[in-house]
């Protein structure tokens, strides 16, 4: 185990955030509190209470989750593609570290960065919104397992990506519109019951759920299937990762 | 060819193939033995493999087939041991601009798993003389200073073989000079050093021992020294009024071969000795009634000899291709 070499890769990613610190660090959480004020301390008042909640409460969780889908992902595949882009990528390849380590450098730092904004942005949105959390183990555990997950899938997409725009695509044509659609502002239960069964498809559902009633002890879909369902995604995420490392796919001709 | 892993050898290639998905081969069965301690000058036109070879030596590309021993450890199976004693200088200017010089040579140290050794790297910079710019972000510095510090990375764990990817490529004279000693003071500490370059006089200047490319294939691997021997030899040409068919038997005891389709005899003889027998050899073709248009002299440089080499394979390659046809 190249210890050195994780620490490298991981220092480096970290050093990364701080020197870029308006765009990793105030941007995500200027344009999410932006959120809690809108609708959260505005509109939100003049709202009626979702599964006992009120509605600047209840979005918290799913903003959180929004936000860190986005920050993994834009982290991590920023993360490798720019070393495969200007070519530095050449001395990770040629340096005495296994696929795991890389993975755990370049992942785990995205991870630490999107959990820390997390948090960050838990602190901020009570400046605007009193909330509980009833359940703070499972707090967390929900936001490092989202973190490491969609790191790993921004990772991939950093591998994937041979352009910007390919950077760019999924996060805004996918991720977003999923979490948006995922119950972020609303219960599940709120929508007409066809497409409560059309939601279920939406694997961020599952993601913002869990991470909800780990706030309030509420929550769309039982726990256990938010839990399972969050592990699938991470098996698949490394999966794939450990595929693109043994062919060596857009990595290493 | 050059294969097996004796006991000075510190690096072994052994019959490399490689295709790309585009279906491009770029090796085609390269086997090399490195020297430890050695300078190795790769020599080749572009395209030729050189760096796909020394990519395939460090990790960065894949195999399509034979192995590579650095060390005596398997590259691919014990790829750890192998890379960990490898410094690589690749030929772009690949630097992550928005680092500082510090903060770079330390990420390439701790990427092979050393632990932090503030002073070595000062004295890696100090070498290079990159130390006043050690704060620097590296996208300020001159492609020169650039340069020197893909060097620095590459010393930054203390390898025991450096690969140098066309070092002077677009470097002004004195960053030659500089990187010339540096070289050679690496070498001193037992530094094998494998560098690559269009640079003939480079290869003479620098090499102990030279290997020519083309087209995927190794022509030829040899001391520099002998090489050099090559070139004290000239060769005279007596251009021909009328052509011949082979060289007259009354001269078979000189070494001459007919060229340009039997309008000139080329003679080749020592530079160094005492008697060229030229003017014998006039003497006689001019008995023999062979009447001669023009003679020059020349003297054969490496150049010389690598493009020669170069160009005599491709028309071989070309006849046999023909005969195929």
């Amino acid at each position: 185990m190249n210890l050195y070499g994780v620490k490298a890769i991981y220092l480096s990613e970290m050093a990364r955030m701080m020197r870029t610190r308006l765009q990793s660090i105030a941007s995500p959480v200027i344009s999410t509190s932006l959120y809690f004020i809108v609708f959260g301390a505005a509109i939100g008042t003049r709202m009626t209470e979702v599964d006992g909640v009120s509605y600047g409460a209840f979005i918290i969780p799913g903003l959180i989750m929004l936000m860190l889908l986005n920050e993994s992902i834009s982290n991590a595949s920023f993360g490798i593609y720019m070393p495969r882009f200007t070519g530095t990528i050449y001395e990770v390849l040629s340096a005495p570290v296994s696929p795991v380590e890389i993975v755990v450098g370049y992942v785990g730092a995205a991870a630490t960065k999107s959990v820390l904004l997390g948090l960050l942005v838990l602190l901020t949105a009570r400046l605007f919104v009193d909330y509980e959390i009833q359940h703070p183990v499972w707090m967390l555990g929900f936001l490092i397992l989202t973190a490491v997950t969609f790191s790993l899938f921004g990772f991939i997409i950093g591998v994937w990506a041979d352009g910007f725009e390919k950077l760019q695509i999924i996060p805004l044509m996918i991720v977003t519109p999923l979490a948006f659609l995922g119950g972020s502002f609303y219960s599940i239960t709120m929508l007409p019951p066809f497409w409560q069964t059309v939601t279920l498809f939406n694997p961020v559902v599952y993601l913002i759920s869990g991470f909800r009633w780990s706030f309030y002890g509420a929550a769309d879909v039982h726990i256990g299937v938010s839990v399972g369902m969050t592990l699938v995604f991470l098996t698949l995420c490394t999966t794939a990762v450990w595929w693109i490392f043994r062919t060596g796919y857009r990595i290493k001709p | 060819m050059i294969v097996g892993g004796s006991v000075d050898s510190i690096i072994v290639v052994d019959n490399l193939t490689k295709t790309y998905e585009t279906g491009f081969r770029a090796l085609k069965g390269v086997s090399l033995s490195i020297r430890r301690g050695e300078i190795f000058a790769l020599l080749g036109p572009n395209g030729a493999g050189k760096t796909t070879m020394i990519s395939i030596i460090c990790g960065l590309v894949n195999a399509s087939s034979g192995r590579v021993l650095v060390d005596g450890y398997d590259n691919v199976r014990e790829y750890r041991k192998a890379r960990s004693r490898i410094g690589l200088v690749p030929q772009e200017l690949t630097n992550n601009m928005f680092d500082s010089v510090w903060a770079t040579v330390r990420l390439s140290r701790g990427l092979f798993g050393k632990p932090r050794n503030d002073a070595l790297l000062e004295q890696i910079l100090r070498d290079l003389s990159l130390w006043d710019k050690r704060n620097e972000r590296i996208m300020a510095l001159s492609g020169g200073m650039k340069r020197r510090v893909l060097i620095a990375k590459a010393l930054a764990h203390e390898p025991e073989v450096l690969f140098l990817d066309e070092p002077t490529a677009g470097v002004d004279v004195e960053l030659r000079r500089d990187m010339w000693n540096m070289v050679r003071r690496l070498q001193e500490r037992g530094v094998t050093i494998i560098l690559t370059t269009h640079y003939i006089e480079e290869a003479e200047e620098m090499a102990d021992r030279i290997g020519v490319i083309r087209q995927g294939e190794l022509i030829l691997t040899e001391d520099k020294d002998t090489l050099m021997q090559q070139l004290g030899t000239r060769q005279l040409t007596l251009q021909l009024q009328q052509p011949l068919e082979a060289v007259p038997e009354a001269l078979a005891g000189y070494p001459l071969t007919l060229g340009e389709q039997g309008h000139a005899l080329v003679y080749t003889f020592d530079a160094k000795a005492e008697q060229s027998g030229i003017a014998e050899l006039l003497k006689r073709i001019d008995q023999l009634g062979i009447e001669v248009r023009d003679l020059h002299s020349s003297q054969s440089s490496l150049e010389d000899i690598f493009v020669g080499l170069v160009h005599s394979r491709k028309q071989a390659d070309e006849a046999t291709a023909g005969e195929v046809v």
